[in-house]
C-alpha cells in the first residue's frame, strides 16, 4: 500500500520528481518555491542524483537543457520573476525538442510584485512564454496530492512529446500542508535514441533550433505545430456537481480548489451551481467547455488575476452561452464565502432561478 | 622499393572533422582552431565520447564540421549547458566553443560560475576582439581606439572601458585549474596552442578540473583587413594587450 504522509505542496513536487526518476535538479532560491531546492539538496545525493544551486535562473534552465540533452530526466523550479528569466531557455528546449520539467510556484507581479498567490502567469505559461511560435504543456495542480501526481505525469509527457512541460501552481499550492499518498512510479521510461551519449558507432547527434537552409525552418515549425495539435489528447479536467448546473464556475489551481466549497455553500441554498476545473491549461479543455456552454445557462470564470483564462473560456464557449468573470488581483486569498457571493451576483444578474 | 611505398602520409584531416568546406571567411582563424581541437579529440581517442556545447557566433555551425555529439546553446549559456552535460555524463569529454561576445559579454556570469565551481569541462575561447557574426560590432575585448560598427570613433576607454582580459580574470578563481592564452598566427605559436589544448584535454580526462584555452583570433572581414594584415595584427596589437602564455597550471610540477 502506498505510504500516506503529511507534507507541503512544494515537497510533494520534489518527491514526485524523484519518484519519477528525475536525478538532475538545477535551481535558484525564490519564495514561495524554495522548499523544492531545499528538499532536493538533501534528497538528491541520497539517490545518486545531482542538486546544483545555479548562479541564476538563466543558468539553471540551461543546465537543465544540457542534462536533458543527454536523455536524463531533469527539472528546474522557480517562481514568477525567475520563470521570466527561464523563458529564453524554454524557447530553446521547445525549438530543439529537448524534454524538461519546469515548475512555477507563481507569485504576484508585475515586477517584484510580492509573494502572494497569483494566477497572473497564465498567459505566459500557455502562450509559450518566450520568443517564437511554440507551446509548452501546462499542468495546473490544486492539491499537494496533485502536485505529486502531476509532477510524475509531467516527466512522462515531456519525454513523450520531447517538449518542455510546465507545472503551474502558486504560493498557496506550494505552501499548503496536507496528506499525500506516495504512489509508486511504475512506468518504464521511454528510450531516447536522439540523445547525446557520444557518437559511438554512429555520426554525431545534433540538437539545435537553428535552421538556415531554404524552407527548413518552415518545415520545422509545421512539424512542431502538428505536435502541439496532437497534444489535445492529453486534455485533463475535473468537474464537481456540474451535471445539472445552471451556473457553471470555471477556475483552475487554487481558485478551483476554493470554489469546491463555494459550490457546496450554494448547493445548500438550493442553487444549481457546479464547477469545471481545467487541469491541463495547454492543451485547454476546449471541448469540455463548449459542451458545458451548451448545457449550462451561464459560465462564470474566476481567477486570481484581472482576467486571463477567461479569454480561453470565451473562445471555447463560442458564444453558446454568456461567460461572466470575477477577477481578484493578488493581495489576499479569496474565501469560499466571498466567491459564493460573487457567484450569486451573477446568478441574480442573469435572472437564474 | 618503389617511390610510392617509401612515401609516408604526414598530414590528413582529423577523423572527428567532417569532410566539408568551412563557411568561414578567408583568413579567419576559426577553421584552424577547429582543426586543432579535432586533432586532440582524435589523439585522446575521444570522438565516440565527446559532447560539445556550441555557442552563438560565427562558430554556431560547428556541428556541421565536428563529427561528435553537439547541442546548441543560447547566446552566452554554453558553460551552463556544458555543466548539465557533464553532470549527467561525468565520463564523457565535454567542451564549449565560444566567441568573445558570447563568453565575455552576454555570458559573463555563466563562464565565471562554471569556472568557479571547478566544472570538469574544457572551454575553447576564440577572442577576435569583435562580434563577428553580427557584422563587426564592439565586443568587451575590442581594443582601445579600435573602430567597429558601434564604435565608429574608436573604442573609448572613458565611456566603454578597456578590453577585458578573460584569461587573467578567470585565473584568479580557485576553481580554474588550467588557463592559457595562445594564438595561431605563426608555426611557433601554433605549436604552443597545440600543447595548451593537449594540456587542457589532459586536465579534463584526468578529472583535474576546469580548463580554459583562449585563442587570439583574426577576423579579417570585420577588421576590414586582408588575411595577411589580420594575421599580423593578432601577433602585434592583440598579443601586446593580451599577452600569450600559460596563466594557470595547478598540476605543473
Ligand atoms: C540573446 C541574443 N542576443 C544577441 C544575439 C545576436 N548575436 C549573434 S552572434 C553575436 C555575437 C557573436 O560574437 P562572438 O561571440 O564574438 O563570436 P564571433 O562571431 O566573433 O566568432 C550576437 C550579439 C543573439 N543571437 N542572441
Ligand atoms: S566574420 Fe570574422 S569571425 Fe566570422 S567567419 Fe568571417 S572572419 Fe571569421
Ligand atoms: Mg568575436
Amino acid at each position: 500500500m502506498a505510504r500516506r504522509v503529511m507534507i507541503k505542496g512544494n515537497e510533494a513536487i520534489a518527491m514526485g520528481a524523484i519518484e519519477a526518476g528525475c536525478r538532475y535538479y538545477f535551481g535558484y532560491p525564490i519564495t514561495p518555491q524554495t522548499d523544492i531546492p531545499e528538499y532536493l539538496s538533501a534528497a538528491m545525493p541520497k539517490v545518486g542524483g545531482v542538486f546544483l544551486q545555479a548562479e541564476s535562473e538563466v543558468a539553471a534552465i540551461n543546465m537543465l537543457l544540457g542534462a536533458a540533452a543527454t536523455g536524463a530526466r531533469a527539472m528546474t523550479s522557480s517562481s514568477s520573476p525567475g520563470i521570466s528569466l527561464k523563458q529564453e531557455g524554454i524557447s530553446y528546449l521547445a525549438g530543439s525538442q529537448i524534454p524538461g520539467v519546469i515548475v512555477n510556484m507563481s507569485r504576484s507581479g508585475p515586477g517584484l510584485g510580492g509573494i502572494h498567490p497569483s494566477q497572473g502567469d497564465y498567459f505566459q505559461s500557455t502562450r509559450g512564454g518566450g520568443h517564437g511560435d511554440y507551446r509548452t504543456l501546462v499542468l495546473a495542480p490544486s492539491t499537494a496530492q496533485e502536485n505529486y501526481d502531476l509532477t510524475m505525469l509531467a516527466f512522462d509527457l515531456a519525454d513523450k512529446y520531447r517538449n518542455p512541460v510546465m507545472v503551474l501552481g502558486d504560493a498557496l499550492i506550494g505552501q499548503i500542508k496536507e496528506p499525500v499518498e506516495l504512489k509508486s512510479y511504475r512506468k518504464k521510461p521511454k528510450d531516447k535514441p536522439w540523445a547525446l551519449t557520444g557518437a559511438k558507432g554512429r555520426h554525431g547527434h545534433i540538437l539545435k533550433s537553428l535552421f538556415l537552409a531554404d524552407g527548413e525552418l518552415t518545415d520545422h515549425n509545421w512539424m512542431l505545430a502538428k505536435k502541439y495539435k496532437s497534444m489535445e489528447k492529453e486534455v485533463r479536467f475535473e468537474t464537481y456537481r456540474a451535471d445539472d448546473a445552471e451556473l457553471l464556475l470555471v477556475a483552475f489551481g487554487s481558485v478551483g480548489r476554493i470554489l469546491r466549497t463555494s459550490v457546496d455553500i450554494l448547493r445548500d441554498k438550493g442553487k444549481a451551481v457546479g464547477l469545471l476545473r481545467p487541469i491541463t491549461l495547454f492543451p485547454f479543455p476546449n471541448k469540455a467547455v463548449r459542451q458545458a456552454a451548451d448545457k449550462a445557462k451561464v459560465l462564470m470564470v474566476m481567477e486570481m488575476s484581472t482576467g486571463q483564462m477567461v479569454e480561453d473560456v470565451r473562445l471555447a464557449a463560442e458564444c453558446a452561452c454568456p461567460v461572466d468573470f470575477y477577477g481578484r488581483p493578488p493581495g489576499s486569498i479569496p474565501t469560499p464565502d466571498e466567491l459564493a457571493k460573487e457567484a450569486m451576483k451573477i446568478w441574480r444578474k442573469r435572472g437564474l432561478k | 622499393m618503389s617511390a610510392k611505398a617509401k612515401m609516408k602520409q604526414v598530414f590528413d584531416r582529423p577523423k572527428s572533422l567532417k569532410d566539408v568546406p568551412y563557411h568561414y571567411c578567408p583568413g579567419c582563424h576559426h577553421g584552424v582552431i577547429h582543426r586543432l581541437v579535432a586533432e586532440q579529440i582524435d589523439a585522446f581517442g575521444l570522438q565516440e565520447n565527446t559532447l560539445a556545447a556550441a555557442s552563438v557566433g560565427c562558430s554556431v555551425l560547428m556541428y556541421d564540421y565536428f563529427d561528435v555529439d553537439v547541442v546548441e546553446s543560447p547566446h552566452g549559456r554554453a558553460p551552463a549547458v556544458a555543466t548539465g552535460l557533464k553532470r549527467a555524463r561525468p565520463d564523457s569529454f565535454v567542451f564549449t566553443y565560444q566567441g568573445d561576445g558570447d563568453l565575455a559579454a552576454i555570458g559573463t556570469a555563466e563562464i565565471v560560475h562554471a569556472a568557479n565551481r571547478g566544472e570538469n569541462i574544457t572551454v575553447v575561447f576564440v577572442n577576435n576582439a569583435v562580434f563577428g557574426m553580427t557584422g563587426g560590432q564592439m565586443a568587451p575585448t575590442t581594443l582601445e581606439g579600435q573602430v567597429t560598427t558601434t564604435s565608429p570613433y574608436g573604442r573609448s576607454a572613458a565611456t566603454d572601458g578597456m578590453a577585458i582580459r578573460v584569461c587573467e580574470m578567470l585565473s584568479t578563481l580557485e576553481g580554474t585549474a588550467y588557463a592559457a592564452r595562445v594564438s595561431v598566427d605563426n608555426i611557433k605559436n601554433l605549436k604552443k596552442a597545440k600543447a595548451a589544448l593537449k594540456r587542457a584535454f589532459t586536465y579534463q580526462t584526468k578529472g583535474w578540473g576546469f580548463s580554459f584555452v583562449e585563442f587570439l583570433s583574426s577576423c579579417p572581414t570585420n577588421w576590414k583587413m586582408s588575411a595577411e594584415e589580420a594575421n599580423a595584427r593578432v601577433g602585434k596589437e592583440m598579443a601586446d594587450y593580451f599577452p600569450l602564455g600559460v596563466y594557470k597550471d595547478v598540476r605543473a610540477n
